[in-house]
């Protein structure tokens, strides 16, 4: 039998017997579910999403022409600090972390919930109030000083607008670093009994590494902003020099968040990738231990590299070079995966299907962004193109091309385990195709533009740059149109759709091996693993595949089922007749 | 034609190469190169370029050519091969990414040493004695000799035309500052220096202060304040940069530097200047809603030029400029350096000499009022 | 089971029957690894302000800036000391509830919240009579600021400690066999203690 069938049929005891499936209503409740939670979050995340899409619609309106023709020159720069924030605390980091990692971290370990539900579901019914909270302050003037906020400039200006800012995002962040926390404790202590750190599913590495910048980066904003309020309210001069105070301490303290901020928000989509990869395509993942372990290396330097931010603020020469090194050597972990993941996909059987599309799109737009992140990394470079357009590309490739187009892949992928029906596959090609045209019109002249001279956070630009920001915004408009048919489509199929049943894409891993939707406690009794989540192409031999440098003779240089990566087979339920004795 | 996937795959991999060599020095992205600074600056931009091409290339080949080679064909519903892992394979390419960054972190190192970027001090007095610059300049013949540079040591340039002379005193050499308690600390250091050892007597401050949403440049040897960066080509200068209010940033594209104006934090820039023209001056740190306005230029100009435009300056900021019919660069006598104008103006030298008394007279009259 | 990454040895396959038993897995504890954990993060607002503080201190011409009053010892002396001993006291505590002696429990609770509650009472005398104010210099903010952060965290220990005295009314609601209430609250007052010895050494004595 295959692979998949011997998962399933060694889990028919644990499958869910109770009927699954919810009433619309647990999801607008304080439910403790981490499928409902999760779902929660998801909903409440795309709702923001779209909301900084709308306030990004506006910027790019304003930015068509040279002149101040839209907006205010106040209000465009609480628009453009207003996306950032909206995208980066509410949609981002609680989608990819309160979203799919509450859906699915205890599904794949095979728990019946996270370690502690009632944390799980306050830390999520914080965030509609802060983001509301948030958005309430374009009444009273929204803060102008973009998502980073530097003082002085953040003390001086809409200061009612900040006051509220600061709240929200510290009310975000405490949300953030109670996920954290549930996560690791579930990681750590919830996994089934067969399941080792070496044989979880590379999502759950994902989710350690993010949860433990969360929770070590985010007090730090905590107190940066503390520090921030009782200059705007009280009077202090902390960052102010009027005053004796300092700004670059600021500067330090928000980027020792922001910058692991950037890796909470990839790791979990990188995470998503390598479980995507291998279903559709039918292949193992390609260096498990490598991937897992560069998640984790990643998670480590991602800590020491926040300075690269400030290379222009005035920090002294030898702490521009260390932050450079430390800055660079991070594309090595990086690089390793995206290998990795092309190994993946080379001599598999690939279905283009909506998933595996958005999958390839993250993989090809989220290389462009890093290869521009290495650029900046170098200083003599980023001196030039810091705080330009070059930087907006940049940040847009990685977020939106790597972080988005993940999180549509993950959509893809596991919503008919979520909602036990198929997605309409047409309207998803339509969805991913619009995507990727919009989504480079508008982002990749921003590298030219940035390197000539266009300098961000302006509503007003030299006349010769006219043309590349038209197109631009023509990007930014299909990518706001592309967003109907995805949410069409949900809608439609969420009630219409055809039934998925328990594994529609026969995967490996445990979420499969229970209903779609699973019933309240997952599993009816504690799943296990006959076969290790990425175990594909057993029973059923494929192509050989001739993989470079590999000997079949040696067990180190095998690539196939003599490799020294492998543990000895169990000759007794040995799949493949060969390794029975 | 059944040609083996090895060369098949080699003259892919020489294509790419070419192709990304060939865009690393093509690309036409960058402004034209007007400081010193930036054709290093470029050189390590179109390296990066090259390896970036190559890499953009290699990876969107493998998922093009396994999109196609390994697409599932209609009925197929076996798996692809249980490969897991390469061990080789694996260390190949973590070794050779590290060797690439780790060859760009020296290069930019390299690059950032010569930019000046780890000596802001290099002029220091224990680099030695003041080295003598040959003024490569033209026009300095139309300059009037200093009142007080025959001082020894003490270069001749342009630019110290009418003034009195460029020794800093009122600059600070090292960029350091004195302490309440007598030690000093230095100035938050910035980039753009070429290595060459200055000498602090020769150096060339000007005074950069940002403000909402202005910059004003200051020339401490000649006392000219301008709204408009005036700069002589071939000569280093040191950008004393200073802000007022919140923070903003010094940026010429075309010279390739930048570097943050920080209230209460003075910080430096150093740049040579290397070719005439008129650039942007761009606020590059977000300073309030017109930030996108605080824009003006820097001109590089012949010293001459330079000299004359200081000239300039200092004259229309002099006491009694109501009465300024000229400019007397070389200290003549009224009727003297007005001679070339009597004709043009139908004025008669005895009444130039009259206008001349009655203004001084006024002025005095204006000033002791 | 070539290729895989799963260890064998811990599988199913072991048994030689990949067989499912339904039973429902006891809830296991992890409150305390929470706790933990979520002392990292407390630990780690902390540590972001005493860099700050430390920033300050090392770019400032002169530390404190001209004109501060030096800071008296001798209160907040007596006060560390209280908050030090008060960690060794909730300890007994523990040790009583894990004997089962629920009295024991309560009176050590009891003593530690006192002893909490004179901390406080001094540090706000200290408050009122310190001759500087929040917003004299970046010295005086960053004082108030650290302390006061740091005193809201003892008071709201002292509220997990009263919380966990009235529960131990309750007949029978701590036991040696369960007594996760009295842990957490003994663990965050360790905390607090520490981050209070580093604060001191910053603030009073560095």
């Amino acid at each position: 039998m295959t692979q998949a069938q011997l998962q399933e049929t060694a889990n028919l005891p644990a499958h869910g017997s109770e009927p699954s499936g919810n009433h619309w209503r647990t999801y607008f409740s304080f439910s403790t579910d981490h499928k409902v939670i999760g779902i929660q979050y998801l909903v409440t995340t795309f709702i923001f999403y779209l909301i900084g899409g709308a306030l990004a619609t506006a910027v790019r309106t304003e930015l068509a022409t040279p002149e101040v023709d839209f907006v205010s020159r106040e209000v465009y720069n609480s628009l453009f600090t207003v996306h950032a924030t909206v995208m980066i605390f509410l949609w981002i980091v609680p989608a990819t972390t309160g979203g799919f990692g509450n859906y699915l971290v205890p599904l794949l370990i095979g728990a019946r919930d996270m370690a502690f539900p009632r944390l799980n579901a306050l830390a999520f019914w914080m965030i509609p109030p802060a983001g509301i909270l948030l958005l309430s302050s374009f009444f009273v003037g929204a803060p102008g000083a973009g998502w980073t906020s530097y003082p002085p400039l953040s003390l001086v200006t809409d200061q009612a607008g900040e006051a509220i800012w600061i709240l929200s995002v510290l009310l975000l962040g405490t949300s953030s670093i109670l996920a954290a926390i549930n996560f690791i404790v579930t990681i750590f202590k919830m996994r089934i009994a067969g399941m080792g750190f070496n044989q979880m599913p590379l999502f759950c590495w994902a989710m350690l590494a993010t949860s433990t910048l969360a929770l070590l980066a985010t007090p730090v904003l905590a107190g940066a902003l503390i520090l921030l309020a009782f200059d705007l309210l009280v009077g202090t001069a902390f960052f102010n020099p009027a005053g004796g105070g300092n700004p670059i301490v600021y500067q330090h303290m928000f980027w020792f968040y922001s910058h692991p901020a950037v890796y909470i928000m990839i790791l979990p989509v990188f995470g998503m990738i390598s479980e995507i990869l291998p279903v559709h395509a039918r292949k193992p993942i390609f260096g498990y231990k490598a991937i897992a372990y560069s998640s984790l290396a990643i998670c480590f330097l991602g800590l020491i590299v926040w300075a690269h931010h400030m290379f222009t603020s005035g920090t002294p020469p030898w702490l521009r070079m260390f932050f450079m090194i430390t800055t660079m050597v991070i594309a090595v972990p990086t690089g390793i995966k995206v290998f990795s993941w092309l190994a993946t996909i080379w001599g598999g059987k690939i279905r283009l299907n909506s998933a595996m599309l958005f999958a390839l799109g993250f993989l090809s737009m989220f290389v462009i962004g890093g290869i521009s992140g290495v650029m900046v990394a170098a200083v003599p470079f980023d001196i030039h193109v810091h705080d330009t357009y070059f930087i907006v590309a940049h940040i847009h490739y990685v977020l939106f091309g790597g972080s988005v187009f993940g999180l549509y892949a993950g959509f893809y992928h596991w919503f008919p385990k979520m909602t036990g029906r198929m997605l309409n596959e047409t309207w998803g090609q339509v969805h991913f195709w619009l995507n990727l045209v919009g989504f480079n019109l508008a982002f990749l002249p921003m590298h030219k533009l940035g390197l000539e001279g266009m300098n961000r956070r302006i509503a007003e630009y030299e006349p010769r740059f006219a043309f590349l920001n038209l197109i631009c915004s023509i990007g930014a408009y299909i990518l706001a149109v592309s967003t109907i048919p995805f949410i069409v489509n949900v809608i439609w199929s969420w009630m219409y759709g055809p039934k998925a049943g328990d594994n529609p894409w026969k995967g490996l891993t445990l979420e499969w091996m229970t209903s779609s939707p699973p019933p309240v406690e997952n599993f009816d009794a504690d799943p296990v693993l006959a076969t290790g989540p990425y175990d594909y192409g057993f029973g059923d031999r494929a192509t050989p595949v001739n993989v470079m440098f590999s000997d079949s003779r040696d067990p180190a240089l095998a690539a196939g089922p003599n490799s020294a990566l492998r543990a000895d087979p169990d000759p007794a339920v040995a799949v493949s007749p060969d390794d029975r004795v | 034609m059944n040609i083996p996937s090895s060369i098949t795959t080699m003259l892919a991999g020489i294509l790419l190469t070419l192709i990304s060599i060939w865009v690393g020095q093509n690309h036409g992205l960058m402004p034209v190169q007007a400081s010193e600074a930036a054709p290093l600056i470029d050189g390590l931009f179109n390296t990066m370029m090259t390896i970036g091409t190559g890499l953009f290339l290699l990876v969107m080949g493998v998922i093009l050519v396994a999109v196609f080679k390994f697409r599932r064909q209609p009925g197929d519903e076996t798996d692809g091969s249980p490969v897991h892992g390469n061990i080789p394979l694996e260390i190949l390419w973590t070794s050779i990414p590290a060797v690439i960054v780790l060859g760009l972190a020296i290069y930019s190192f390299e690059v950032y040493t010569q930019i000046g970027g780890l000596n802001p001090m290099e002029h220091s007095v224990a680099h030695g004695q003041p080295t003598h610059q040959m003024a490569h300049m033209s026009g300095a013949a139309i300059a009037a000799p200093l009142p007080s540079s025959e001082a020894e040591g003490r270069q001749t340039l342009v630019a110290d035309a009418a003034s009195d002379g460029i020794q800093a005193e009122g600059a600070i050499p090292g960029g350091v500052i004195q302490k309440e308690d007598g030690s000093e600390t230095s100035i938050t250091p910035g980039v753009g220096s070429m290595p060459g050892a200055k000498d602090p007597s020769k150096e060339f401050v000007i005074q950069a202060n940002g403000l909402q949403y202005a910059w004003i440049f200051t020339y401490p040897d000649s006392g000219v304040v301008a709204g408009e960066l005036h700069v002589p080509v071939g000569r280093e200068v040191l950008l004393n940069i200073s802000a007022s209010d919140v923070i903003h940033a010094f940026w010429v594209p075309e010279f390739r530097l930048k570097q943050d104006a920080v209230p209460g934090q003075p910080t430096e820039l150093r740049f040579t200047p290397n070719r005439i023209g008129e650039y942007p001056v761009i606020c590059a740190e977000l300073c309030g809603p017109y930030h996108g306005a605080m824009r003006t230029k820097v001109i590089a100009e012949s010293p001459a030029d330079f000299a004359a435009w200081v000239e300039e300056q200092k004259v229309a900021s002099a006491d009694g400029l109501e009465q300024a019919l000229a400019v007397n660069p070389a200290a003549k006598a009224p009727d003297e350096f007005l001679a070339p104008y009597v004709d043009r103006l139908g004025i008669q030298p005895e009444m130039l000499h009259q206008l001349h008394s009655e203004a001084e007279k006024a002025s005095h009259h204006v000033s002791a009022s | 089971m070539t290729g895989s990454t799963l260890d064998s040895t811990k599988t199913v396959l072991n048994h030689h029957h990949a067989e499912v038993v339904p039973h429902h897995t006891e809830h296991h504890d992890y409150r305390l690894f929470g706790i933990t954990i979520f002392l990292i993060a407390e630990a780690m607002i902390f540590l972001g302000l005493f860099t700050a503080y430390l920033t300050f201190r090392a770019v400032a011409p002169s530390w404190p800036p001209e004109g501060t009053p030096k800071l008296e010892l001798l209160l907040p002396g007596i006060n560390t000391i209280i908050l030090i001993s008060s960690s060794f006291v909730i300890h007994n505590a523990d040790t009583a509830i894990k004997k089962n002696d629920v009295k024991g429990l309560q009176k050590w609770f009891a003593i530690t919240a006192a002893m909490g509650a004179i901390f406080l009472v001094g540090q706000l005398y200290e408050y009122f009579h310190l001759e500087f104010g929040l917003k004299t210099n970046l010295f005086a903010s960053t004082f108030y600021v650290l302390t006061g952060f740091h005193g809201l965290h003892v008071a709201f220990g002292l509220v997990l400690m009263l919380a966990v005295l009235w529960r131990s009314f309750k007949q029978g609601h701590y036991s040696s066999e369960k007594h996760f209430g009295v842990e957490a609250a003994e663990i965050y007052w360790h905390f607090v203690d520490v981050v209070w010895i580093f604060l001191f050494l910053l603030l009073y004595i560095l």
